[in-house]
């Protein structure tokens, strides 16, 4: 199993039935596939509707998802205009948003939407799901492809949110905010406390039950 | 209650055209943006635009043909990531783009189609987005005052409209359409179809026909 289907994994096993998630491009699309049985759960998708569900068949016209591509509605989907899209998402009503990241620190500040003089595309919906979404789960690979750490003492990219991270799943550990504590609670399968330790540049404190993720054995 | 039909021909626009002005476009990523009329945009040769909307679509698709074309001096959306070319004049100093979160844009197309002074919101405390705005800490939470936005012309799209102009949008086409509707000084729509005043059931319409200057027919394929 790669280190995307891993966090994808570990995240799936966060939701609840009933809840009501947006899931982030790349990564978090994958979360769906590792939900446990019993698990349903409602997407949401900032242009516009909930219900999202997979492709099936030939494209519907006007049927895409927040990414632009053609996508499929399930039994029981509601549209609506973008201003009601964003009061469900700013006001409290999606349980869970499920996002990468660039870089997450220590005060559960997140960067996910530019790097200056590089790369500015827009934030899009990610301030306003990471403002106002119950959770937020920050699913991403522990270190840059440079091997850098992205779990900081402090961001230094431009923030998404200030504050608001709930937890953070790579594909070494799992990390949540315990009373606003920075805390490891799960280990990646093989993974030492030592390794997460010399490849995370924030302080964070280790859970006294912290233990080695479970995950099924189709995944692992 | 008029029941003038509202129905022109997309060239009928081209007299409301005029260089400098200021357009908002429904639509995310293309789908809801009205393709004709941005397509007589630009045979127009109108140019030094400011568009409002939430993406500049591709450079081939959407808005974006009138970004690639160098039509637009101003964008405000929250999203340009998918057209190389905004990013690219933006960077050049060619394009001025304003980058607002998706939620306070739609807000504040509402407030100015609304009669609101503006909308508090704690999207972007605590990030650059802060810049030069005023900040308000209400019951102990921080927000934001985002400004209302109002343009010369929306050009939208819907599914179906009456000749009165009472809207339906479908699917994931409506987004930004019905906002937009309200905050402009003149309202055109492109439909696929045109029923007679009346066959709209009245509990389904999602723009009510007031708010809609002109419909612009192009029949799906």
């Amino acid at each position: 199993m790669d280190a995307k289907d891993l966090i994808a994994c570990r995240v799936a096993q966060e939701l609840k039935d009933g809840d009501v998630v947006n899931l982030g491009i790349g990564l978090p699309t994958l979360i769906p596939n590792y939900l446990s049985e019993g698990v349903h759960i409602t997407l949401q998708s900032e242009n516009g509707f909930l219900g999202l569900g997979p492709l099936v068949g030939d494209p519907l016209p006007d049927l895409v998802n927040a990414g632009g591509k053609p996508c499929g509605m399930l039994p029981g989907t509601a549209f609506f205009d973008s201003a009601m899209s964003f009061a469900i998402i700013r006001g409290g009503h999606v349980d869970v948003t499920v996002l990468g990241g660039l870089q997450v620190d220590q005060l559960g500040n997140l960067a996910n939407w530019m790097v200056p003089g590089k790369m500015v595309p827009g934030m899009g919906g990610a301030m306003d799901l990471v403002t106002g979404a119950r959770n937020v789960i920050v699913a991403m690979e522990h270190n840059t492809k440079e091997g850098d750490a992205k779990i900081l003492k402090q961001c230094e990219l431009p923030l998404t949110a200030a504050g608001k991270v709930t937890a953070i799943a790579t594909e070494l550990a799992y990390f949540r905010f315990i009373g606003g504590v920075l805390t490891l609670v799960e280990t990646a399968p093989g993974v030492s406390l030592d390794e997460i330790r010399a490849k995370t540049e924030a302080d964070y404190a280790v859970s006294p039950d912290c233990r080695e993720m479970r995950l099924p054995a189709k995944a692992s | 209650m008029t029941n003038r039909n509202k129905r022109i021909a997309v060239a009928d626009l081209r007299p409301r055209f005029r260089d400098g002005m200021t357009i908002m476009f429904g639509g995310f990523l293309g789908t809801g943006t009205p393709d004709s009329m941005v397509r007589e945009l630009l045979d127009s040769g109108v140019k030094d635009l400011t568009i409002i909307g939430n993406d500049t679509a591709l450079a081939t698709t959407g808005i974006g043909v009138l970004v690639a074309n160098r039509r637009v001096k101003k964008v405000i959306a929250s999203h340009i990531g998918t057209n190389a070319e905004t990013g690219k004049q933006m960077i050049a100093g060619e394009l001025d783009v304003e980058l607002v979160p998706q939620g306070t844009l739609a807000e504040r197309i509402r407030a100015g189609g609304s009669g609101l002074g503006g909308v508090l919101t704690p999207t972007g405390v605590g990030t650059i987005i802060e810049k030069g705005k005023t900040k308000l800490t209400l019951d102990g939470v921080d927000y934001l005052v985002e400004r209302p936005l109002r343009a010369d012309l929306a050009i939208l799209k819907a599914h179906l409209a009456d000749e009165s102009g009472n809207l339906v949008y479908r699917r994931a086409a409506r987004n930004f359409n019905p906002l937009m509707a309200l905050a402009a000084d003149f309202v055109a729509v492109e439909v696929a179809s045109i029923v007679p005043t009346g066959d709209i059931d009245p509990d389904h319409v999602m723009t009510p026909g007031t708010l809609v200057d002109a419909l612009v027919l192009v029949e799906e394929k």
